[in-house]
């Protein structure tokens, strides 16, 4: 009970301590980084964590004597799950706070609500989460993966590995599920799938009562071919729905379910008991056993005081982006965004699966895929990855519309261009 | 001297055994290509000993050698190994290489060993290792185990078993289950025998076997039985066979359809009861005192949140805690309740406009807090053994428990509840002061005293479907947002200030509900039944079951 107490008394001081850090504006000699993760609403649960690794970061950083000399100093702001509140904070960031980079977002729709105030502005953010590709802005650098380092790679997993006939795309109803299996489904009936072994499902934000779903997968699995569900479900509407595959009787080893939003973070708040065996594909897992991830590990141990708390994909992709921003402005000598989005291109840091990520001119990341099951302890084990490191694409190969649409930010200095008109659209920036 | 010919005669000596050894190997090469078979033919019997040492290392590839092997050793001590590695409990010793049974015993992990059962000692979680399986082989160990399993006495073990051996019929399994089934005594083992024997007689030559197994099969509903079917009616020449098979089908499929309109039925009941259960609180405070309370979704999150205490506090009894953490959900949220009206919502009566405003900023005071107690991630809620799996009627239809038990509990509160506001003096006096709140006065009720207590009734309630949930769904702090606009919807259409609407107002808008998703998607579902309800307003705004009498005002 005093335990609690000590917390509230502690969150207490927490929130006054981060609202007195927004509000400071010194024009101090400090390198400033905005962090623009929600810390209330529906999104907290995921972007606290995003938070509080910038700040391990940072704190870091300036243990090894700041970055050009000066400090690095935090700005947290909270957008509050909320949208046109991004837009607003990014902007607040920007101007009121001149930030030199930001770290932020996690939503799709949050991205893109940011997106023009960091083109107008000419700001610097980078996003750290996977995502559904079909962008590719000047002012952001995505450290996530696209849809072919995750889902078309998860697919092929499954096709070739297990020799998954049918697919069921479930996803919660919003824009990256729908891009996503938009390509897949595009990818499947490339490769010979029909379309009545394609079932294609989407459900509301919190979803939770799953029993017309679930069986209606048990009926599509039960026609003699193997059966696999690909999952964009997101967030909370997750639980009950393998809460109701385990009820129903769906086990892991009849029909697999691989997810691409299901990480150690949420796993953690499951009783997962249901779910051993069940799938999620991405570039990195807490489980993965090398001297890089160890050390990040017991570093973000030490740095949250909680040797329970556990690392995710996102967390990766956010070390991975500040690690490359800090060599970026060394290489730069200078934090001006124009020169160190020049700077970017090329640079290569060790991502934390014993590998080295890269910065492509298109603004995203080479990485390795991994496909993991669910352990009872709500971990993840590595059963399959890709052979070396694949390149992020950000205009997927397999929609018509962005078929013939590639981003290179060196040669052709453009997120846009489409190769058969020759040219370049979709972005203000010059 | 002497040393350098003793190294000599060292060398000699390896060199003879690296040619014995090779002579050998060349000599099993030689049998390997006389007898392509070599594993049949040459069937070593290995020791369970021997099996199971060469589990601790290699991939899972060679593991599954292994399990090959394993299954094969006629050694009681088998399924036990075969068990406990499709569990994820078999473990190694990192040392000695011992493979153990773990038991978890307060943070350490008490090992038994595998070979004789004896106590292998106490060990931290780091000197163990799992033997790890992935989906592969839990596949083939939960075909092992179900061959092994078909001798279990257990009627439960022998129905997956032979669920399992249906999957591939072949002669082998058929022989398998033509054993069993002399001895068996289980009705609805004995069908699924029946139904794969039938099957596979609907490949045989003998046209008079095959239309008999077609007849047969029209009243199995086995899923494999549908697909053999078809294949039948796709694939045969023969006029009569296609015939037959084609009513056989028919017939299963009217039968398919009676049982998805069932389970349609069955899913929208559930749905319903989760319905009553978030709005039957909601029914009192805003149906009989008529206050707008936004916080109610956040009262129920208290109550799964208060199931997850007691959980963390009685870590081995996870059925306890459930029943426990009822009459506790009541209390933590039904003080909240108290605290809530006395301190806020008793300035703001009569004025529906800043109490909605007011319980809306109280909803997001108690996310805030809950995320700062307990911290913004899902807490996870364990689920005890009597609420999971399904009740299995047949082949195609089954209800899940946890569904089951969350509509007779529903069913129980509401009575409950009914109970309190028929029978006790509390309930009259709510009654009284709901009705004619002056004229309760004057009779001497306390209405200030009862205003409390009808809205802690109401947020205990709340609270009470909050355990609820908490088998359902996540605990969070965005729990309560999620369920707080079903529930209003479920009082406005019920009729406000009448439970017995509340509970026909859930259920038929569950069941529409369900009834609608297969057809439209559960997206389009949620959309046509707000419209419904809508409409339904504009035509009798006091709902399915208004307030008569002169108690109505205006």
């Amino acid at each position: 009970m005093s335990n609690w107490i000590k917390k509230i008394a502690s969150s207490a001081l927490v929130i006054t301590a981060m609202l007195g850090l927004s509000l400071s504006v010194q024009a101090g000699n400090t390198i400033k980084v905005g962090v623009l993760h929600s810390l209330s609403g529906t999104m907290a649960i995921s972007e606290t964590t995003l938070k509080d690794t910038v700040l391990m970061m940072i704190e870091e950083q300036n243990k090894k004597g700041g970055l050009l000399g000066k400090k690095l100093e935090a700005v947290v702001v909270d957008p509050a799950s909320n949208w046109p509140l991004f837009a607003e904070k990014a902007r607040e960031l920007l101007q009121k706070n001149k930030v030199d980079v930001v770290f932020g977002c996690w939503t799709s729709v949050s991205r893109k609500s940011v997106l023009p105030v960091f083109e107008e502005l000419n700001g610097l953010l980078f996003y750290p989460v996977q995502y559904e590709g079909e962008e590719s802005s000047k002012n952001v650098f995505y450290t996530g993966a696209a849809p072919n380092q995750q889902a078309i790679p998860a697919v092929d997993y499954l096709m070739n590995e297990i020799g998954v006939k049918r697919w069921v795309l479930a996803g919660t109803d919003y824009v990256y599920p729908r891009t996503t299996n938009k390509i897949l489904e595009a990818y499947l009936k490339h490769k010979g799938v029909k379309a009545k072994d394609i079932m294609i499902n989407y459900t509301p934000f919190g979803h939770s009562d799953w029993q017309s779903i679930v069986s209606d997968i048990k009926k599509f699995g039960s026609k003699g071919k193997k059966t696999a569900v690909v999952s964009t479900i997101n967030g909370d509407a997750n639980v009950p729905f393998y809460k109701e595959l385990g009820n129903q009787g769906v086990s892991a080893e009849n029909i697999p379910v691989v997810a691409f939003s299901v990480g150690e973070e949420e796993l953690s708040g499951i009783d997962t008991k249901p779910l051993v065996g069940h799938l999620a594909a991405w570039n990195y897992f807490m489980s993965v056993d090398n001297k890089e991830n160890a050390a990040f590990i017991k570093k973000w141990k030490t740095f949250i005081k909680d040797k329970n708390r556990v690392t995710n994909d996102p967390m990766e992709a956010t070390y991975i982006g500040f690690n490359m921003w800090v060599k970026a402005v060394q290489k730069a000598k200078t934090t001006d965004v124009d020169a160190v989005e020049k700077a970017m291109i090329g640079i290569k840091t060790p991502n934390l699966t014993g590998g080295m990520a890269e910065m492509l001119p298109n603004h995203h990341l080479t990485k390795p895929v991994l496909i993991g099951e669910i352990q009872e302890d709500g971990q993840f084990d590595v059963v399959w990855e890709t052979e070396g490191l694949v390149p992020g694409d950000a205009w997927s190969d397999h929609l018509p519309g962005s078929k013939d649409v590639v981003s290179d930010w060196v040669k052709l200095k453009c997120g846009n261009y489409n190769t058969k008109t020759k040219k370049c659209s979709g972005q203000n920036f010059k | 001297m002497t040393l350098s010919s003793r190294k000599n005669i060292q060398i000699l000596l390896s060199l003879i055994f690296i040619a014995m050894l090779s002579a050998g190997y060349s000599a099993a090469a030689l049998a390997d290509s006389i007898e392509p078979k070599t594993e049949t033919s040459v069937a070593i019997v290995i020791s369970f000993e021997v099996a199971t040492a060469s589990l601790t290392a290699g991939s899972y590839s060679d593991r599954e050698q292994v399990i090959k092997k394993l299954y094969t050793v006629d050694d009681e001590r088998v399924l036990p190994v075969l068990q406990q590695m499709l569990k994820s409990k078999l473990y190694y010793i990192k040392k000695t290489k011992q493979l153990v049974f773990i038991k978890k015993i307060d943070g350490s992990y008490k090992t038994t060993s595998i070979l004789n059962n004896e106590d292998a000692g106490l060990f931290e979680k780091n000197k163990l290792k799992k033997v790890k399986v992935n989906n592969k082989l839990r596949r083939l160990l939960r075909g092992y185990i179900a061959q092994l399993g078909l001798k279990s006495t257990d009627d439960a073990v022998r129905k997956a078993a032979v669920k399992q051996l249906l999957k591939n019929i072949n002669a082998e399994t058929i022989a398998v289950l033509q054993v069993l089934d002399k001895k068996e005594t289980n009705s609805s083992i004995k069908e699924l025998v029946a139904a794969g024997v039938s099957i596979w007689n609907l490949s045989s030559n003998d046209k008079a076997t095959q239309l008999a197994s077609i007849k047969a099969l029209s009243k199995s509903l086995v899923p494999e039985v549908k697909l053999k079917l078809q294949e039948i009616i796709e694939d045969t020449e023969d006029a009569t066979i296609k015939k037959a098979a084609i009513s056989s089908l028919k017939k299963i499929d009217s039968k398919i359809s009676i049982f998805g309109f069932l389970e349609n039925l069955v899913f929208g009941l559930s749905l319903g009861s989760v319905l009553l259960l978030i709005a039957v609180g909601l029914a009192i405070t805003f149906g009989v005192m008529g206050v707008i309370n936004m916080a109610h979704g956040e009262l129920m999150m208290l109550g799964a949140y208060t199931t997850f205490v007691v959980q963390q506090m009685l870590p081995n009894h996870i059925t306890a805690s459930i029943f426990i953490s009822i009459p506790l959900a009541f209390l933590v949220a039904g003080a909240f309740g108290v605290a809530i009206e006395r301190f806020v919502i008793r300035y703001l009566y009569g004025r529906p406009l800043e109490t909605l405003l007011a319980t809306f900023g109280i909803s997001l005071i108690l996310q805030q807090l809950v995320r700062s107690v307990f911290g913004p991630t899902n807490q996870a809620v364990q689920t005890p053994a009597f609420m999971s799996g399904s009740l299995e009627i047949n082949s195609i239809f089954a209800i899940t428990y946890n569904r089951l038990y969350i509509f007779i509990f529903a069913i129980v509160v509401l009575l409950l509840l009914m109970l309190i506001l028929k029978k006790t003096r509390l309930g009259l006096q709510v009654r009284a002061v709901s009705q004619n709140r002056t004229m309760a006065k004057a009779m001497g009720v306390k209405s200030e005293w009862v205003d409390a207590m009808t809205f802690g009734l109401g947020s205990g309630i709340a609270g009470v479907a909050g355990v609820a949930l908490s088998q359902l769904t996540n605990v969070g702090p965005n729990l309560g947002q999620a369920y707080i606009i079903d529930s209003f919807m479920v009082v406005v259409f019920g009729g406000v200030g009448n439970l017995l609407g509340t509970f026909v107002g859930a259920m038929s808008l569950g069941v529409f509900n369900k009834f609608l998703e297969p057809w439209s998607g559960a997206v389009l579902a949620k959309i046509l039944v707000l419209v419904f309800i809508i409409l339904f307003i504009q035509k009798r705004p006091r709902g399915l079951f208004p307030k008569k009498g002169r108690g109505v005002e205006d």
